[in-house]
């Protein structure tokens, strides 16, 4: 089961967050602090799935933008991958030249958040 | 009051400041701007407030205010406002809030909207965020649109099901009906949330699972269609038709063949063809062959398929792309219980990925490791790990030592071998083992009598270099502290032998003792070492009179009270101190490490820190007598290993006192076997052949119970005014032939009433021609004052041959009863 989809900038800022359990909001900032310095501390030749407390992370890196996946065990790592980059060519698509131009991403953040449904649809 | 400015100029502004505080600032401002609009109830630009109040909780900030806006929102007749309000309520509210339940009757209404959209924006958000309660309500609104013939509908309405289901478990069987045409859509996307559904459904509940078993040839065969089917522009991803359904329906087929023969058996040739014709140059590939791989070692697949899947994570193992490796490493070690011998094949490379750079690799690859030693490779595998324990993360040391440590005590193929493992792990990783590492490799080490002199000399070589490592500092103290005599005599087949003095032993000792470094415990370990050194050296006794006086004041409690008494042994009781201090007997061995060992409170068995193996199995109490003597109940032989606790006392000075507080367990304080002195009662009863009891009943003859075959043995009796039901038998045994009697073992048994308990005797050799005995103390508790007969049983080798005699002792003198 897919725990949260973010989409996270080198510096740290949340671009996009969605989470499909509840956690409390003071809470959010500081998993997405650790994980983006989790995901920057990687090199390029290592594996993208990281073990995190009890659940897997599966990140995936567009030039400055770090898109991070929270699955439990009963899903399939390499599936969710693909997921990512599916998800990522499928806004490039819809909006253009998605990774530079992060504003036009959250411009049209109700859009993004139906995309975000499609990715609730691959739990 | 101006217009609110629209998301992306918030968006633009937030993103020029430069500091946290200065975007803190500007939310808030335009926070104060949002709630007084809210305030002014300003429809036209609600839905624009609040699409930025989302921006802002994004961002981490609290937008709780705009909950009952959202629910406007939703109320509101235009589609734009209606679809902010939806998606604020899927991000702002959830079943915690109240407000929620406000939210019932319009998503009730919108499901049954005109516009398919609207419809979907209700279906979405309850599929999202609805709670028992708003579920319940609006299951029957599902459902029918469950069976809608609009895929659009449809779809989303299948995984509004499948939260139904969760929040709501007894809804599943309104479900049931409107599953039977799921799976005849050509539409991809009903499909999926039509596997999704029904994935739920038969995790929920095995009668369900039993009920769509039937459906596993029209999976089948929808799996074939896509495998088979040419490119498919819609659903094509790099050169793979919609895998993501083809993932899905692999997991459900692995739910449904689970434990099931018939299921399985028609799924076999499907998996074989995916697995055989999937492309595997592209990731999509290789993620379609992991599930498929999950699902045939999941389910009762022939053996042709299941070796089949292991060579294909085989081949991900050879694979240059570390998420491959990863996945691959992982099923493996899912599998490695079941398939062991078909995972052995892979294990060069298994043990290869030892030495990758990734972290998660390197995790995997050391459980893995560990699962597959077995006794041929041993050998092998524990080099190439003890070389990981060198070079890995502390993260993984303590693990890796752990396993190395239960691996070596399965599979070692010699104790030498066994020895030198660990002291390698304790040398390269001596801060992260557990702590019950060391009494184990203390158990072992008195196990291997033959190497006790190689042991301490690599122990002794161990730690003259370096003496920060805890766990190998204290092993190293306690072989020292027992096997002195062995170093310092030099003699050792194995090694060279080191020249070490004993000067040069205390030095190492006392260092330790001094040094920062160690533990209050490690200093336990060397204090105690240091006194066991007094009976085995010959020269340094005043030196270490000297070391053990110092530390007498010292601050530590627990080193002070070691140090007093040990004080007290060498001014008081110096007759005592040799016996006291003798070497440790062989422990038997425990396999369980555990609260288990504690709880028998028979009052010899330690605090869990030093030495921790319990009274050997022959003298486990039935019940926790606290009477010392009670421990061996019945007239059975006793086990000649004596009661080893007893010979503890010399290690463990707050040990005594322990064996003390049990005998005060009784109330009566200082009882039965402790002599009437007005010292710290931590002296104990008769360990050595000397009178113990100040106030022996005036002198009882002793007598010779046994004289044959050039073997006598004398007993001599003591008893205490203070407890007359005791009796202390000292038995001498001397060898009056011409040759050694060896490997002596004394074995007694006494009638119901009486129990017996033997203490460890002084040695097992009895030198010819009497010029030596053998000395062993026998307590006899008589609560009954019957008369003493004992019957006993003793073996030795004598002129190579070994030899065996049975006799009865009847002749006790009756002071030693009465």
């Amino acid at each position: 089961m897919i725990k949260f989809f973010l989409m996270v900038n080198k510096q740290g800022q949340t671009r996009l967050s969605r989470y499909y359990e509840h956690v409390e909001i003071n809470k959010r900032t500081m998993l997405e602090a650790e994980v983006i310095k989790k995901c920057l501390s990687r090199s390029k030749d290592q594996c993208s799935f990281i073990e995190y407390k009890d659940f897997k992370l599966v990140y995936r890196q567009y030039a400055a933008l770090f898109v991070v996946v929270g699955i439990n065990e009963t899903e399939n790592e390499m599936a969710v991958y693909e997921l990512i980059h599916n998800f990522v060519e499928v806004l490039d698509k819809y909006f253009s030249r998605v990774v530079s131009e992060i504003l036009t991403l959250i411009r049209n953040i109700s859009y993004f958040s139906k995309l975000s449904y499609v990715s609730h649809l691959r739990e | 009051m101006p217009a609110p400015i629209r998301l992306r100029e918030l968006i633009r502004t937030i993103r020029t400041a430069r500091t946290q505080a200065e975007e803190r600032e500007m939310i808030q401002k335009e926070c104060a701007a949002i709630r007084s609009s809210f305030r002014e109830e300003d429809n036209t630009y609600r839905c624009r407030n609040v699409a930025k109040l989302l921006y802002m909780h994004m961002l981490g900030y609290p937008a709780h205010f705009g909950q009952l806006e959202c629910l406007k929102l939703i109320a509101s007749q235009k589609f734009t406002d209606k679809r902010i309000g939806y998606l604020g309520a899927m991000l702002l509210l959830d079943e915690r809030q109240d407000v929620h339940l406000l939210m019932t009757n319009c998503i009730k209404n919108d499901l049954n909207h005109s516009t398919q959209y609207v419809q979907g924006l209700a279906l979405c958000t309850l599929g999202c965020m609805g709670s028992s309660e708003m579920c319940r309500d609006l299951a029957g609104e599902v459902e029918k649109l469950l069976k809608t013939s609009n895929s659009y509908l449809r779809k989303k309405a299948a995984l509004c099901a499948v939260h139904v289901i969760r929040k709501v478990p007894e809804l599943m069987e309104m479900f049931l009906p409107a599953t039977k045409n799921l799976l005849n859509e050509k539409n991809h996307g009903v499909l999926h949330t039509s596997v999704v559904l029904l994935t739920e459904m038969c995790e929920r509940s095995p009668d369900m699972l039993a009920h769509f078993r039937k459906l596993v040839p029209q999976l089948v065969r929808i799996l074939k269609n896509l495998i088979m089917s040419g490119y498919s522009p819609e659903h094509d991803v790099s050169g793979i038709s919609d895998p993501f359904l083809q993932v899905r329906i692999l997991r459900l087929l692995r739910i449904l063949g689970r434990n099931d023969d018939d299921s399985s058996e028609a799924m076999n040739d499907i998996l074989a063809q995916v697995a055989t014709n999937t492309e595997t140059s592209k990731n999509v590939g290789n993620a379609i062959l992991y599930e498929t791989v999950l699902t045939i070692m999941d389910i009762k697949s022939e053996s042709g398929l299941r070796v089949l899947a292991i060579n294909i994570l085989g081949r991900f193992l050879l694979n240059n792309d570390k998420n491959i490796r990863y996945v691959a490493l992982t099923s493996l070690l899912k599998t490695v219980q079941t398939d062991h011998n078909a995972v052995q094949r892979h294990r060069s490379t298994i043990v290869d990925c030892l030495k990758d750079l990734d972290v998660s690799i390197k995790r995997r690859a050391m459980e893995l490791s560990f699962a597959l030693v077995n006794g041929n490779n041993v050998r092998g595998m524990m080099k190439e790990l003890l070389y990981f324990l060198d070079s890995c993360e502390p993260e993984f040391k303590a693990d890796c030592a752990s396993g190395i440590f239960l691996a070596a005590e399965k599979y070692a193929p010699s104790k030498r071998w066994h020895i030198d493992t660990i002291m390698r792990v304790l040398t390269t990783a001596g801060s992260y083992v557990r702590d019950d590492a060391v009494p184990n490799l203390i158990q072992l080490i008195t196990n291997s009598v033959e190497m006790h002199a190689y042991t301490v000399q690599r122990l002794y070589k161990a730690i003259l270099g370096d003496y920060s490592q805890q766990p190998l500092v204290q092993v190293a103290s306690w072989c020292i502290g027992e096997y002195g005599d062995l170093l310092v005599s030099g003699q050792c087949e194995e090694e060279e032998p080191i020249q070490a003095t004993e000067d040069e032993v205390l030095d190492i000792l006392e260092s330790v003792l001094i040094s920062n470094m160690s533990a209050s415990v490690t200093r336990g370990y060397a204090l105690t070492a240091i006194m066991k050194l007094s009976t085995r050296f010959t020269c340094t006794v005043n030196r270490i009179k000297k070391v053990v006086s110092i530390y007498g004041s010292s601050i530590d409690v627990e080193l002070q009270q070691r140090a007093v008494e040990y004080n007290a042994l060498f001014k008081k009781y110096d007759h005592m101190r040799p016996a006291l201090l003798e070497r440790m007997p062989v422990m038997e061995k425990v396999t369980t490490n555990g609260p288990t060992e504690i709880v028998q409170t028979n009052g010899e068995t330690e605090p869990a820190v030093l030495e921790t193996k319990p009274p050997p199995s022959g003298l486990q109490p039935a019940s926790q007598a606290n009477d010392l003597l009670d421990l061996l109940g019945g007239s059975d032989i006793t086990p000649v290993i004596p009661t080893a606790p007893t010979s503890k006392p010399a290690s463990a000075g707050g040990e005594l006192l322990d064996l003390l507080g049990d005998l005060n367990l009784t109330g009566s304080p200082v009882s039965a076997p402790v002599p009437q002195i007005a010292q710290p009662p931590f002296l104990l009863d008769g360990l050595s052949s000397q009178p113990l009891f100040n106030d022996i009943a005036a002198g009882i003859p002793s007598i010779t119970a046994y004289n044959k075959n050039g073997l006598k043995i004398d007993f001599t009796f003591e008893r205490s005014n203070t407890n007359p039901s005791v009796t202390v038998i000292t038995i001498q045994a001397s060898n009056s032939t011409e040759l050694d009697m060896t490997d002596f073992v004394f074995q007694a048994a006494v009638p119901k009433t009486f129990q017996l308990q033997l203490l460890s005797p002084s040695s097992s050799v009895i030198p010819a021609f009497n010029s030596g005995t053998i000395t062993q103390v026998i307590k006899v508790l008589n609560p009954q004052k019957q008369q003493l007969r004992m019957r006993i049983k003793l073996t030795y080798n004598h002129k190579g041959s070994a030899m065996q005699d049975l006799a009865e002792v009847n002749n006790f003198p009756p002071q030693s009863w009465q």
